[in-house]
């Protein structure tokens, strides 16, 4: 169902110039961090707790959960992670580059509630223009007074360091990122401590939430954590960005209200991604960033439910979606994430650097017709090896989820698509088209 | 030689980042960034300069910087192209795509053609999706590129047209941090000239003072 909803975090995307700071004036800027300062922290947490705002990374944590856990500091660290590099997914980037000011406001909200002494934003370094208008709207945050040592004559004090990353899938790892802000090598840490919260940036208590959680808060403060958590369905509360892509009519990024909406409004609705392209068959969708195991036609019209997504056993993850049609290679597709966890492996945990590669050689040799019957079986071995039983939640041998993430790609496409995996065996190569180059 | 250190004017922008944080250390990713902005990769001069700006060891620098894909220690191209052949670039055709533009630049992804204009890389997903085929000139995001559109970049670079758009490689960011000395170390100073020291943060993350 296509629902009418308040836009809440792209409210201002109908401006082109959206990123600027006369633009965010204008269009309410600033009001909810006002608010925020009007009212205690814990008021600000309590409307957060109200909202059941769900981190918008990946994970799908509650955000005022994760802040009740912070210990009890003198300093403490807000870290926002912005290092958006999940295959298909590319909403925080639209975030960043189109309305900065935005998520820096709910940065200093965040800061305000769970008393920050100081906040860093680690950009992906790879969105170069979203750095340069992120130093650019930090600079005019500092100018109007809402960072710095008196934000807005309340007294609160916070400062602001936009990070830039640079080019490392792993730091979007919460441990891997603060590793990565300390100016080391981003391997993530070795638990417990289980959370930031407890022992996180220089060893101090460090709430690190996502770019897209923070661009919610000014909206639920100014509105109140009820009015958001009216909207979706259960724990799947609000609306939330999601970014189609793949064989599909109009790709983009679409704010649409959880858990009423399905995943079949999402990809046929005109309105949305106007169906799979050239009225194609769907063969499959990845419901949540290439980590997701996937899902099939039968799916279709699951709403996008943070739960009903996990109990059919796979997520919804970083809000992803890729659609395949049905002249997709899924060796080939399968192959290809498999590649990108063999190259983004930071090489920590034996089951993942070396499971990663040699799984990648094995779906190559399939895909370029030197297969054997028998590799469907060593990649299924292999798989269990790295996530024990193969069920959904993985079960974890590494320090990090980039290792259980591994096999999702490639049990789904040996249990689904046994068939095509073995006429690659039987024919000696790939028996599907080559990818066809879509045209501007 | 191109092998030189930091210039005087960017010694000066990397004591300045370096204050932004309460550990030094944590500003070696930017000026890694800041170091290839002035030479395109960096140096090992640079790397030296790095080092005693965060307070480790040269090799600790280059440690550090070859776990990123964005730093460089060899010389790229001017411009360096990087096409991600990722899921749902791929399926919109990216190894086409990418073997296109081997064959139009003449080299394979990971050199560097002879004049020195361009690099090829084949990237990870870059965010740029709904743009498939993704393609990034000096992390500067075109999309969607297919064959042709790769050509009229080649030859629009080439002839300098988008010079406004995409910088040399190495330039991360045009806009530099202008404002905001650290909050706390204002505070506690002014708490200090006040005779009241008590809100100096404890231990290892005391904001660096002098700035």
């Amino acid at each position: 169902m296509i629902t009418s909803h308040p836009r809440i975090v792209t409210s201002r995307m109908d401006y082109d110039d959206s990123y600027t700071f006369d633009r965010f004036l204008a269009t309410g800027g600033y009001d909810g961090l006002k608010k925020a300062l009007s009212m205690t922290p814990e008021q600000v947490h309590d409307e957060v707790n109200t909202a059941s705002l769900l981190g918008r990374g990946g994970a799908g944590f509650p955000a005022g959960r994760k802040w009740s856990m912070k210990r009890p500091s003198d300093v403490t660290y807000l870290v926002i992670n912005g290092d958006e590099s999940e295959p298909a997914t590319f909403k925080d980037h639209m975030l960043i580059e189109r309305d900065p000011h935005q998520i820096i406001e709910g940065a200093i909200i965040a800061a305000y509630a769970i008393g920050a002494t100081a906040a860093f934003l680690f950009c992906r370094g790879e969105f170069a223009l979203g750095y340069e208008r992120l130093l650019q709207a930090c600079n005019e945050a500092y100018g109007y007074g809402a960072l710095g040592p008196d934000i807005l004559g309340s007294g609160f004090a916070l400062d602001l360091v936009i990070h830039p990353g640079a080019g490392a899938y792993i730091c979007g790892d919460e441990t891997g990122l603060l590793e990565s802000l300390e100016g080391k090598r981003g391997f993530p840490r070795i638990k417990p401590p289980y959370f930031p919260a407890v022992m996180g940036l220089y060893g101090e208590p460090t709430i690190v939430n996502n770019v897209e959680t923070m661009a919610n808060l000014p909206w639920i403060v100014l509105n109140g954590g009820a009015a958001f958590a009216a909207l979706g369905q259960g724990s799947s509360a609000g609306t939330r960005l999601f970014a189609l892509s793949g064989h599909v009519e109009h790709p983009g990024w679409y704010e649409i209200e959880m858990s009423k909406t399905t995943f079949r409004d999402l990809i046929y609705d005109p309105s949305l991604g106007g169906g799979v392209r050239d009225g194609r068959e769907l063969k499959a969708f990845i419901p949540g960033g290439a980590s997701s195991p996937w899902f099939y036609p039968e799916h279709l019209d699951m709403g996008l439910d943070q739960d009903a997504v996990g109990k059919a056993g796979s997520m919804l993850g970083s809000g992803s979606i890729v659609v395949m049609d049905d002249t997709t290679c899924v060796v080939r597709a399968a192959w290809r994430i498999t590649r990108f966890f063999a190259r983004e492996s930071c090489g920590q945990c034996t089951p993942c650097r070396e499971g990663s590669g040699w799984a990648e050689k094995v779906m190559r040799r399939i895909e370029d017709g030197y297969g054997r019957e028998e590799d469907l079986d060593l990649l299924m071995d292999l798989c269990d090896n790295i996530a024990p039983g193969l069920g959904w939640p993985p079960k974890q041998t590494t320090i990090c989820p980039l290792g259980p993430s591994i096999p999702s790609p490639i049990v789904s496409g040996i249990t689904r698509f046994r068939d095509e995996f073995l006429l690659h065996v039987k024919e000696g190569g790939c028996p599907m088209p080559p990818d066809e180059v879509r045209h501007a | 030689m191109p092998d030189g250190g930091l210039s005087a004017e960017n010694r000066a922008r990397a004591e300045a980042i370096v204050a932004l944080y309460p550990q030094a250390r944590s500003a070696l990713v930017p000026l890694c960034h800041l170091a290839q902005s002035q030479h395109g990769y960096l140096t090992e001069a640079s790397m030296e300069d790095i080092a005693k700006l965060v307070g480790c060891s040269p090799a600790e620098v280059r440690g550090t910087a070859s776990f990123y894909d964005m730093l460089h220690t060899e010389p790229v191209g001017r411009y360096v192209f990087a096409v991600c052949t990722n899921i749902a670039c791929m399926l919109a055709g990216a190894y086409e795509v990418l073997s296109h533009a081997e064959e139009r630049l003449g080299i394979r992804v990971g050199q560097t053609t002879h004049d020195e204009l361009f690099t090829l890389e084949e990237a990870e997903c870059l965010a740029g999706c709904d743009k498939a085929v993704c393609v990034q000139v000096n992390h500067r995001f075109f999309g969607p590129i297919d064959e042709e559109a790769f050509d009229q970049l080649v030859d629009d670079l080439a002839a300098g047209h988008l010079a406004d758009t995409v910088p040399p490689h190495g330039v991360l960011n045009r806009v530099s941090r202008a404002v905001g000395l650290p909050a706390k170390a204002a505070k506690a100073a002014k708490a200090a000239a006040a005779g009241d020291a008590g809100d100096t943060p404890p231990n290892g993350s005391r904001a660096r003072s002098g700035t």
